[in-house]
């Protein structure tokens, strides 16, 4: 009788205020079957790790298009494991340059970076495949 | 899950998070979770937020979290969006307003898609209530998906229902439909500072005065959430009204009714299981749709006949 779907929250952390991005994302992942919270914009990265506790989330996905990726998401990263929510996904989106993204993959500040020109398959896609165990049982 | 229940009642909000979710995913443990946690409810005052799409239900929850916490109590949010029949999934947006509260330890937050239930509430919105009520909570407010007319279960599940409304919201024949205009006790007229917010107010006084006196009256209030205009009468009104339900013995009344139709579906729900289960283990159920599908067989006597296998009549 279990039901159990995907829950992931979609943040606009610091300061950018073009959410756009985020909302095709959103919409994407909401065609795929999945639940998405979205927070709206001008999060801090404390309020972001607080209502992925909250809400209970399987995803956590950063929207950064201002550059402040390499502060904001180990940081969301540290309030995350200090919630004892070391298991959720963590992604980011937006403007990351290639150096910058094999630096937050290397150290586990990110489990996956997507820029743009990346379609919406391959984000859902990499978020099936990683809970395909956990939702077919 | 002893564990789980454990750190619930001693404040982890982790625990209450992970708890929804189990009630929510219809996990096996579902029933024995929500067994354990019933002795720890029935403090919680529970108050429903509903109204159409976009009336500024989040908005005014947002202002009323304020004046709660400025009383000092601690409060639960449930807010409800809709599951796409389609695709299963959904877009779960009544935080963005609320997001203030969000590092706030005495408020907790959480979204539920509606999975498929058509009344305005998840599935699992009582069973969320039950978790929050035994976490503590003083409050739990509900925000509903934006209904239409007729989206009322709302008022089988709070204590107090408000009904939000914006000025101009049709003619005066909409608010003497049955549905949503019926169940309010309290009526918010939001965005009052649009044309047309005291014709509102007035229409709608005019149908409370077609009915019969009742001991509570709803008022009609005017809000402007956005700059948090007529919120402090607002959670005064609801304040009257609970001292009203608990002086009149009303709310006595409404929970003893809520726990019968509770009891009544949880019968029915473990009678249809253990009927489906014999069904299943003893019936080609297959073949038999097949005959109805071609006709050689009609689906009122196909029902009749498949109990009388099963012996669901002999044993009366």
């Amino acid at each position: 009788m279990s039901s159990r779907k995907i829950r992931v929250l979609v943040a606009k952390p610091g300061l950018d205020g073009h959410d756009r991005g985020v909302k095709v994302v959103a919409r994407g992942l909401r065609d795929a079957g999945m639940e998405v919270i979205y927070t709206g914009l001008h999060q801090t990265p404390q309020q972001v790790a607080e209502t992925a506790l909250q809400e209970d989330v399987d995803v956590v996905g950063l929207s950064i298009l201002s550059g402040a990726h390499m502060t904001l998401a180990p940081r969301i990263k540290e309030l995350l494991c200090e919630n004892g929510m070391e298991d959720v996904l963590l992604l980011v989106g937006g403007i990351i340059p290639e150096g910058d993204r094999e630096k937050l993959l290397s150290a586990g500040h990110a489990d996956q970076v997507f820029t743009p020109g990346d379609p919406l398959d391959k984000i859902t896609a990499y978020i099936f495949n990683q809970f395909q165990e956990s939702t077919s049982s | 899950m002893q564990q789980l229940v454990e750190d619930l009642m001693s404040g982890s909000r982790r625990a209450a998070a992970r708890l929804i979710s189990l009630v929510e995913n219809d996990a096996p443990l579902k029933r024995e979770l929500l067994k354990e946690i019933f002795p720890h409810t029935g403090k919680a005052y529970v108050i429903g937020v509903t109204g159409a799409p976009g009336s500024g239900k989040s908005s005014l929850v947002d202002c009323l979290l304020q004046q709660m916490r400025a009383d000092d109590l601690k409060i639960g949010v449930i807010g409800v969006d809709p599951t796409s029949p389609f695709s299963g999934g959904a877009i779960l947006g009544d935080r963005i307003r609320m997001q203030e509260h969000a590092l706030d330890r005495d408020i907790f937050i959480r979204s539920m898609g509606t999975r498929g239930s058509l009344g305005g509430l998840a599935r699992a919105t009582r069973e969320a209530i039950q978790v929050l009520d035994a976490f503590g909570k003083d409050v739990v407010l509900i925000e509903t998906v934006g209904v239409g007319q007729s989206e009322v279960d709302i008022v089988r599940t709070a204590d107090s229902t408000m009904v939000v409304l914006t000025p101009a919201g049709g003619d005066s024949v909409q608010t003497i439909k049955a549905g949503i205009m019926e169940i309010a006790d309290i009526f918010v007229i939001n965005k009052a500072d649009l044309p047309g917010a005291e014709r509102t107010a007035t229409e709608i006084n005019m149908m409370l005065d077609m009915k019969e006196s009742d001991q509570w009256r709803p008022p009609v209030l005017s809000a402007v959430s956005v700059r948090s205009e007529g919120i402090g009468a607002v959670w005064d009104c609801l304040k009257d009204h609970r001292r009203f339900m608990e002086e009149s013995g009303r709310l006595m009344e409404i929970r003893r009714e809520r726990v019968r139709r509770e009891l009544t579906e949880q019968v029915e729900y473990l009678v249809k299981n253990r009927i489906w289960d014999q069904v299943k283990e003893q019936i080609e159920l297959e073949s038999l749709l097949e005959k109805i599908v071609l006709r050689r067989e009609d689906p009122y006597s196909a029902a009749y006949e498949l109990l009388e296998q099963i012996n669901f009549y002999s044993e009366g």
